[in-house]
């Protein structure tokens, strides 16, 4: 418990690195997720096809590999560089890594979503005169967002927990370097782990069962 | 039918033109994104033949890829059996009829599923030194956390299978004499097994993935080979770029082979008439790791 109340001020200062990793990522990803999609349904053969190779490619990358990549690969070979502070640029790419990552889940439930809207749905609509936008934004798009919010959940939760795969591009500021680096210095200590854990527990269920009790809430009876 | 046929009129002259005109732009924008990344290798020499010439000599396979595959294929095996083995008892166990078998067991699999993987396995790795002295932890500590926390997400998809089960098979199967042990074996599982088939092996593809956990506690396997071990044997060629390719195809095609698997396994269990259940969708399964798994039916095609 003592090692657990020393170290707490580093531990807290990892914590709140990966919950602005977290920050950062859920805008971005929500962002490039929201594009990706739009490619993957628009009327285009090529953006359809570009969507569709992106995602089927990131997706099936190990995290681990893809954030490797971006500070070994990228950072260091290609010079891609974001800023001359090393700790800015870890961070950035970083978030740069996992917010490409993170996207590709993000598409993949917005498209689930969509495709929860029964055919009739749109039929109907277009049936009593409705234009494609009016479709689409008074029928289709209330209908879909609501089915994605438990997905889109999980996908948040998946991501706060991957801000700790950071350490393999070299990003040294997170918890779970702070635990290591603690457990090397003062051999392993279950009230840090146990801490740390609960930490997370503390941000991930809220948002769990926040989003499931919105999905339930907001559900369309059918 | 196509949601798009619905969707859309068939597009006229101007609409016609304008998805000429998005077709057109969107090539452009993927051609200058592909000249930016050919002309950025360019500049740093990453086509060079000696940076690629390495991934077709047959040693660099047989003495680093390959070992480096095995590394990764064994945590992943290890990790799965245990995993499936995990999820089964404790699955089972949330469906108990014993508040004090049910209530624990629910407890280990909140707390799994919530904690990041990493810190569970450096956790591991540095706990079990203490516990049981010196020795090499490293593919214990990968196969252990890879275990407990796909094994807390298969077994919310053991119980969810079961829980798809309709109603009227254990009513029906209480009626003609089974107890409860009988309803479970022969009634329940054999049908679960099959709905629950296509969620597992989604799942075992975020298990594969996440085997490159490894590479941060130093693990020897493909990624480690890529990234740690193959760049300093080709100096002065600089392979690290040509490697992370080759390495992530292989992660690729491996977890794309397993994916397509999964949507076999979909259709199959959508169309089977040996179990009254309907599949358990993935997309209940919380994120782990990798996030959902992936949809089974999103592959390459809309």
């Amino acid at each position: 418990m003592d090692e657990l109340i020393r170290y707490a001020p580093d531990l807290a200062r990892g914590f709140a690195v990966n919950m602005q990793l977290a920050l950062a990522s859920a805008v971005l990803s929500l962002i490039l997720g929201t594009v990706l999609v739009a490619m993957r349904v628009s009327p285009t053969p090529v953006l359809r096809a570009a969507g569709a190779a992106y995602v089927n490619i990131v997706r099936n990358t190990p995290l681990t590999l893809l954030l490797a990549f971006c500070a070994l690969g990228l950072s260091d070979k290609m010079g891609l560089v974001f800023s001359q502070n090393p700790s800015t640029n870890g961070f950035l790419l970083v978030t740069m890594g996992l917010s490409l990552y993170t996207a590709t889940f993000v598409c993949e439930a917005l498209r689930a979503g969509i495709n929860t809207v029964p055919f009739g749905q749109a039929e109907a609509a277009r049936a009593i005169g409705l234009t494609f936008s009016q479709s689409l934004r008074l029928i289709i798009l209330p209908q879909a967002f609501r089915a994605v919010i438990a997905p889109l959940g999980s996908v948040m939760i998946a991501m706060i927990k991957n801000t700790t795969v950071a350490v393999a591009a070299g990003y040294l500021a997170d918890v779970a370097f702070a635990m290591k680096d603690t457990f090397d210095k003062t051999g392993v200590s279950i009230p840090i782990f146990i801490g740390i854990a609960l930490a997370f527990m503390a941000v991930v269920l809220p948002i769990g069962l926040f989003t499931g009790w919105l999905s339930r809430k907001l559900a369309v009876a059918r | 039918m196509n949601r798009a046929n619905v969707l859309f009129d068939a597009p006229g002259p101007r609409g016609r033109l304008r998805n000429h005109l998005l077709t057109a732009i969107g090539l452009v924008a993927l051609a200058a994104i592909g000249y930016f990344i050919y002309s950025k290798f360019e500049q740093k020499g990453q086509w060079q033949a000696e940076v690629w010439e390495p991934f077709i000599q047959p040693r660099v396979w047989t003495d680093f890829i390959l070992p480096g595959l095995r590394g990764t294929l064994v945590a992943a095996g290890l990790a799965a059996v245990c995993a499936l083995a995990f999820g089964a008892i404790f699955g089972l166990a949330r469906l108990s009829d014993h508040a004090w078998i049910r209530v624990p067991a629910g407890v280990v699999v909140e707390v799994f599923r919530a904690i990041p993987l990493l810190l569970l396995i450096f956790f591991i790795f540095y706990v079990m030194p203490q516990l049981l002295g010196g020795g090499d932890y490293v593919l214990f500590a990968l196969v252990a956390g890879l275990t407990l926390y796909n094994g807390s997400v298969l077994a919310e998809v053991v119980r969810a299978g079961v829980l798809a089960v309709p109603k009227g098979q254990s009513e029906a199967a209480y009626a003609i004499g089974l107890r409860k042990t009988g309803v479970l074996w022969r009634i329940l599982l054999p049908q679960a097994v099959t709905a629950m088939m296509p969620a597992i092996v989604s799942q075992l593809v975020v298990l594969l993935k996440d085997t490159a956990l490894g590479f941060i506690i130093s693990y020897v396997d493909l990624l480690s080979m890529g990234f740690r071990i193959i760049p300093p044997n080709f100096r002065p060629a600089d392979t690290l770029i040509s490697a992370a390719i080759v390495i992530g195809a292989i992660y690729i095609l491996l977890n794309m082979l397993l994916s397509a698997l999964a949507t076999w396994l979909e259709r199959r269990s959508r169309r089977s008439k040996k179990t009254a259940a309907p599949p358990v969708a993935p997309t209940n399964i919380p994120g782990g790791l990798g996030g959902r798994p992936p949809a089974p039916a999103a592959l390459g095609s809309e």
